[in-house]
């Protein structure tokens, strides 16, 4: 610190009122970037709002040509990638933070949660990249003709596939939300309180039993919120799902057939959109989305704040 | 005196150990493909060619990534700019002034901003810049990457100012120090490798961002001459060679996905090496 | 209950000492615990009362800096001795914490037979036998009989610490140990909490860690006095408190200091 003499009280009152307002309007910055998310995403949705209104949301005709457009495919593969995501990824990524709270020696855990973290920082476009040319081909020879003989009664693996599909998209969303649920779901289980477990052990339990007894159950809450937090990742992720959905506009039930996501197909169509109209309703796709992953983020935030155990109710 | 079902419960205490380590194990087991076919797949195409030229015409064999590099180093400076002092300013005024209801508000605004996918980004921008410039610019590239890493961090800084002890604040008010100064020249300054952590750990998302330039940045096979012209970066360009049809462009898709994942890599790694003595976390 | 309650010492307890990393909390300490009977361990704060409780139930074991060394014998058996399952001590040999801590996603039934349907024990008629045997123990049946299908967080911090004691019970331990189980409640609760320990000794060895000389005065037949970590003198409560051998003991059980 400088050893200047100290400023005069009246300016140093000045400088403070200046700092305070000069940081109030930078964090005050959030608020306006929403409005002006939402003012752009209705203004240049204007447009197709004004010609199919509610209509947009259940048509599914995609007919530049013609001037007919619908979002039902992409809100379709939207939820159908998401849940395919939540179905793979909910389960590892519980089994794995309850590994890395409760039962793992404790010289694995860091480097095992800095592999995963380092998981999470892979970007999305070399995700998809490798998915498009490592894993599809992988899937394509392995795994889908596996599925195919064992479950091929059943309409979502009925097909072949050529490659990009909506269940490639769901399995790169799985690996892509992980982390999340992993990371998210570390921290509630680590703020089960010790007395828990502790009596939990008092009474003999194995380490299985007190994880089952004494943490997951108190914890179901926080979880539950980690994994919507998972989905809103998932509903919102572009380019991996673009490069391996095959970016197709027909709902179809086989998931070795393509698709596409509200956000894949924006990414998609946004170089192909040549008059006002077009443009308007991948805006208006946007706001779709946007709703959506609005929506699901303030849910799973709620749950994750006002976790904080089973509700305490205290009676004398 | 053991229960009778002793054994069973000691089997399942393994059963599920072993359940819950294959899932760790298979959590990891993508990092470790994507590094292994990146490096076996594109580490040969990394030469001096790579990174001091320019791509060649469409079809012709060769050529490097050297705009897309330049490019990606542009477009994060320019999102610092944007992004680091209000987002860091920001972040001062949620941990040290304001009330709690209204900074509940803030945060809750942050946080659905961290959530806003990052395609919805550049169509905002899109509309906001790239349509009154009449075409795509390096400065839209940097202004979206820049509004993105704002509630990121802001939240950071927030976090890590919290963490300094109010009796530092108190210490230096007590003496006499202005508010504002006690906040920068103390407050700040002891978290200031927390604050440049969470603004290095930004660059890093940002820089592989990919979506929100497509709309903005527009990529470009050339130098770009001015902000005002549309600019290449490397995730771009990486998308752009990966989902064409030349086998030179996937083998230079390849190198470039290196060299931006070793990027990102290390910008994590370097970071978490840096606070390794602030690392105190409880397992 | 077993039938080597009728032997006289339900622990012996050899040379123990205790080891937080360079920390020597427990230093060396011998002595043999009553069968059914109520040992009381007192000492100032830090003196590693609670350590060298918890050292019965290998609860130690849940931390990693923790080093253990010498012998303790339930009823002849040696707990810490290899191919001894931690599991199967705390079986044997129950606790009580100072903070009450029933689960808060289960109902008071549910919190009391855990221990029992953990061990395998699906039957429901023997489990709301053992339910109603264990919660009358414990002074707690007459005020829940009704509800047993509330949540255990409803009940009030004492009955919930009462809960817990039930909860101890249900497996029927050959030993209870108690951590200041009194400690965090009022004077009303604490009454009952000892009136219900003076019942329990007819049935369960009970070691009772408590800072409160008077406590340990009123339930106990043992005392031990610890003092940073050592034993210092371990006789009949009535001989400490009346005329105990060593000064130190003196001083601390007539508040001289502590």
């Amino acid at each position: 610190m400088e050893t200047k003499s100290q400023p005069a009280q009246s300016s140093g009152q000045f400088g403070d009122r200046i700092f305070k307002w000069l940081t109030l309007l930078m964090a005050l910055v959030v608020f306006i970037l929403i409005g002006l998310i939402g003012y752009e995403l209705f203004a240049g949705s204007k447009l197709s709002l004004h010609k199919f209104g509610w209509h947009f949301l259940v048509s599914s005709d995609w007919d530049p040509m013609n001037d007919n457009y619908g979002a039902l495919p992409f809100i379709f593969g939207t939820l159908v990638s998401a849940v395919i995501a939540l179905i793979i990824a909910v389960p590892i990524s519980v089994a794995t933070a309850v590994y890395l709270t409760e039962l793992a020696p404790l010289w694995i855990r860091q480097p095992l949660i800095m592999f995963i973290e380092l998981l999470a920082a892979i970007p999305s476009v070399i995700l998809g990249f490798w998915g498009l040319f490592v894993m599809i081909p992988w899937l394509h020879k392995h795994l889908f003709p596996w599925l195919r003989e064992t479950l091929g009664f059943l309409p979502i693996f009925k097909d072949t596939d050529y490659g990009p599909c909506m269940l490639a998209a769901g399995i790169i969303l799985a690996i892509m939300v992980i982390p999340i649920v992993t990371s998210v779901s570390r921290e509630i289980l680590r703020s089960v309180p010790g007395l828990q477990r502790e009596a939990a052990y008092a009474l003999g339990a194995t380490r299985w039993e007190v994880t089952r007894i004494a943490v997951l159950s108190y914890a179901k809450k926080g979880i539950f919120g980690a994994v919507i937090l998972g989905l809103g990742r998932a509903l919102g992720e572009t380019m991996a799902v673009t490069m391996v959905i095959g970016n197709s506009s027909q709902i179809v039930a086989s998931l070795f057939q393509p698709g596409s996501t509200l956000a894949s197909w924006i990414a998609n169509q946004f170089t192909e959109a040549v008059d006002d109209l077009f443009y308007s309703t991948l805006f208006e796709l946007g706001l779709v989305l946007l709703g959506l992953t609005v929506l699901v983020n303030i849910i799973a935030q709620l749950l994750l704040k006002t976790f904080a155990g089973p509700s305490v109710k205290p009676q004398n | 005196m053991t229960a009778p079902n002793h054994k069973w419960r000691q089997c399942k205490d393994v059963l599920m150990q072993i359940i819950t380590l294959a899932c760790a194990i298979l959590v990891i087991t993508p990092l470790i493909l994507v590094f292994y076919h990146l490096i076996t797949q594109g580490f040969s195409s990394l030469n001096l060619n790579f990174f001091t030229h320019l791509p060649k015409a469409l079809g012709e064999k060769g050529g490097g990534m050297a705009n897309a590099i330049v490019g990606t180093f542009v477009l994060i400076c320019e999102a610092a700019v944007v992004g680091v002092p209000i987002g860091v300013l920001g972040g001062v005024y949620l941990s040290e002034y304001g009330g709690t209801k209204f900074n509940w508000w803030i945060r809750f605004a942050a946080d659905i901003l961290n959530g806003v996918p990052s395609i919805t980004w550049g169509v905002v921008v899109y509309g906001l810049m790239v349509v009154p410039m009449h075409g795509g610019s390096a400065l839209s590239g940097g202004v979206v990457l820049g509004m993105m890493m704002i509630p990121l961090v802001m939240r950071t800084t927030e976090e890590v100012l919290q963490l300094v002890p109010g009796g530092y604040r108190e210490a230096a008010l007590a003496l006499g120090i202005s508010q504002w100064k006690t906040i920068v020249q103390i407050v700040i300054r002891t978290a200031l490798k927390g604050i440049v952590t969470g603004v290095l750990l930004a660059l890093a998302r940002i820089a592989g961002e990919t979506a929100p330039l497509l709309f903005t940045a527009f990529g470009n096979l050339g130098w770009a001459h001015s902000l005002k012209e549309p600019i290449a970066a490397m995730p771009l360009q990486i998308y752009l060679y990966a989902t064409g049809p030349y086998e030179d462009w996937h083998r230079q898709a390849w190198a470039g996905a290196l060299v931006l994942l070793l990027l990102v890599l290390v910008i994590n790694i370097g970071v978490r090496f840096l606070t390794r003595d602030r690392f105190q976390q409880k397992i | 209950m077993a039938d080597n309650q009728n032997n006289s010492a339900a622990l012996n307890i050899k040379n123990l000492s205790v080891f937080f990393g360079k920390n020597h909390a427990v230093k060396n300490v011998s002595l043999d615990i009553a069968a059914r009977a109520v040992t009381a361990i007192i000492g100032p704060s830090g003196c590693g009362k609670s350590t060298f409780l918890r050292a019965i139930n290998r609860m130690h074991e849940l931390n990693p800096d923790v080093r253990m060394e010498g012998e303790i014998k339930l009823f002849g058996d040696d707990i810490y001795s290899k191919g001894v399952e931690a599991v199967v001590v705390r079986r044997r040999v129950g606790m009580v914490f100072q903070k009450s801590n029933p689960f808060p996603t289960m109902s008071i039934n549910e919190n009391v037979t855990v221990g029992l349907r953990l061990n395998g024990i699906r039957d429901k008629k023997i489990l709301s036998e053992r339910t109603e045997q264990s919660l009358r123990m414990a002074a707690l049946w007459d005020e829940v009989k009704d509800r047993l299908h509330a949540p255990a967080i409803s009940l009030s911090g004492g009955q919930q610490q009462r809960l817990c004691i039930a909860r101890a019970l249900a497996v029927q331990p050959e030993v209870l140990l108690m951590d200041e189980p009194a400690s965090a409640l009022d004077p009303l609760a604490t009454s009952k909490i000892e009136g219900l320990i003076l019942q329990l000794k007819k049935d369960f060895t009970i070691v009772i860690v408590t800072h409160n000389m008077q406590q340990a005065a009123r339930v106990s037949d043992f005392t031990a006095f610890f003092y940073i970590g050592e034993l210092v003198e371990f006789d009949a409560t009535t001989k400490i408190f009346t005329s105990p051998s060593k000064k130190q003991t003196e001083d601390y059980v007539t508040g001289r200091f502590g």
